[in-house]
């Protein structure tokens, strides 16, 4: 705690923390440029342009994607199942993280199984899921919600495990029933808990779909990837890998900005 | 006539932890009876099982042997007749402090104007009017006591459970929250049981004073408090009366203390 006052101090220290800021932000855009000029340079020269292409190559096949309009049916195909992936994982991985870390009987039963499949690669499901569920956006959809349940599972678990017992106690005394006491006591207390579940899960639900894609589909930003690479064009794959990170990029300022929103008296306690 | 019932009434009431192989004897044999609208302070040694007496009045624990009787009947699952407020003040951190004092009526479904309303008037009771939209984070400790007090308070119960609630006051904010729970005793007729390791404090609050054998607690002393009310808090301390309840129940502490440095000393 201390410290954090500290820092705080420091920030508030006139024009220090602005300064540091755009100094930082300028920074980093020249480390990036310095990036893409040796790699620009380097190509061609170091190492064969045919293995890493270029930075130049890939800007214009990018405009290129984007001027013909071909890119949006891949980015609109992997944001659809990432996020409906993403939806399904989350809301199963709150229900089942709350319902366990609330019955001592069905966790301690469940234990062993759940570690075992979170330690079991789950990306190794997709041919399963293919046959399972097609060709089509599902079996993308369940890969990405299978990669985000258990990050989710796991932090809701703990988040709900935390809560004080004193406050449930504080409000079984006010003669609160078992759905008061989960909706006014457990959920707020374990929500910064699940949050960062489900933060860590957004770029597990990208990773997800684009495997899925890579595997077996005919669009999508895994499926550019994978067509990309069996005709051995390199700035192809980079352009293609640019649009998810921008993608993950977003979602996850997405996601930040409603958790701030969500979460004002925790700001307000700092 | 309610006030000379026996409100709550312990019978022979044990409790014992089990933990692994060993058992922890908490509470042993208590017998004891609190009237309607009385004001009992219980002391003893830290860790004596006073806090776990408690949380069995307030239904929390199950006792393993003897009874509880509230009005006549056994206690079964927690009472929600029971006020309860600990050393730690259990403001849920992500409500306001209005919101916070309004729960126990948002749980029995007041609809938000009028719990809101009630919830001002408690607040301006306890002197916290202009902190209704505050968090709990940015009170200080004596605000966040007194709006537990008055969240407490609000749902009007009839039994309040003091678990050292001013132990971490200084001394100033617990004389005044002393006058201030004395007044609204005199307003609201509850049943108090007050655990406190502060002897002036307890008897200058209570009717009653019970002192606890060293775990597992057993009631060890009593002395009825016949002080005049209502009590000035600050003055009462120094009339002869005061001084008679307080060396007799402070004459006994002493020969504890010495019986118990002569038991260690072995």
């Amino acid at each position: 705690m201390p410290n954090k006052k500290i820092t705080k101090n420091l920030k508030n220290f006139p024009g220090h923390a602005d300064l540091n800021h755009y100094f930082m932000f300028i920074l980093q855009i020249v480390v990036g440029l310095l990036v893409l000029l040796l790699w620009e340079l380097g190509s061609g020269t170091i190492v064969d342009s045919f293995l890493i292409s270029e930075p130049s190559s890939i800007f214009k096949r990018l405009y290129g994607w984007i001027a013909t309009k071909s890119i949006w049916i891949h980015i609109w195909a992997t944001l659809y199942s990432t996020i409906i992936g993403f939806f399904i994982g989350t809301i199963a991985g709150v229900i089942a993280g709350i319902c366990l870390a609330l019955s001592p009987f069905f966790s301690r039963l469940l234990n062993p199984f759940i570690w075992a499949l979170n330690a079991s690669p789950k990306v190794a499901l997709a041919p399963l899921f293919i046959l399972w569920f097609g060709l089509g956006i599902e079996s993308k959809i369940a890969l990405a919600a299978v990669l985000v349940v258990f990050l989710v599972f796991v932090s809701t678990y703990a988040g709900v495990k935390q809560v004080d017992p004193d406050l449930v106690d504080t409000v079984k005394l006010m003669g609160a029933s078992k759905f008061q006491i989960l909706t006014k006591v457990i959920l707020p207390d374990a929500t910064p808990w699940i949050y960062v579940g489900i933060q860590s899960a957004i770029p597990y639900a990208l990773i997800g779909t684009i495997i899925g894609e890579m595997i077996a589909s005919n669009r999508g930003l895994g499926y550019l990837v994978q067509r990309s690479g069996s005709e051995f064009d390199t700035a192809g794959v980079f352009a293609s890998l640019i649009v998810i990170s921008l993608i993950g990029v977003v979602l996850n300022q997405v996601f930040a900005l409603i958790q701030a929103r969500s979460q004002k008296w925790k700001l307000i306690s700092r | 006539m309610p006030s000379l019932l026996n409100m709550i009434e312990l019978q022979s009431l044990g409790k014992t932890f089990y933990k692994d192989k060993s058992n922890l004897e908490v509470v042993s044999n208590i017998s004891l009876t609190f009237k309607a609208n009385s004001f009992t302070a219980l002391i003893g040694p830290s860790g004596c099982g006073k806090s776990t007496l408690l949380n069995m009045i307030a239904g929390l624990y199950k006792p393993t042997s003897g009874d509880i009787l509230y009005n006549g009947k056994q206690i079964v699952g927690v009472n929600t007749d029971v006020g309860y407020m600990t050393q730690k003040d259990n403001l849920l951190p992500w409500r306001t402090i209005l919101d916070n004092v309004a729960l126990p009526l948002e749980i029995a479904g007041v609809p938000k104007k009028q719990r809101h309303e009630q919830a001002r008037y408690i607040l301006q009771q306890v002197d916290l009017s202009g902190f209704e939209n505050k968090y709990s984070s940015e009170l200080s400790g004596g605000m966040r006591k007194r709006a537990c007090l008055a969240r407490m308070l609000l749902y009007k119960p009839k039994i309040l459970l003091l678990d050292e609630p001013f132990a971490a006051l200084d001394a100033q904010l617990r004389i005044a929250m002393h006058e201030l729970l004395l007044r609204l005793w005199e307003e609201y007729k509850q049943t108090i049981i007050l655990v406190t390791h502060d002897l002036i404090e307890a008897v200058s609050l209570a009717d009653r004073v019970i002192v606890f054998s060293p775990r597992p607690a057993s009631v060890a002393f009593q002395k009825e408090v016949d002080l005049a009310r209502p009590r000035d808090v600050l003055q009462v301390r120094f009339t002869k009366e005061f001084q008679n309840i307080h060396n007799t129940i402070w004459d006994y502490l002493q020969q504890q203390y010495a019986a118990d440095r002569l038991t260690y000393a072995k």
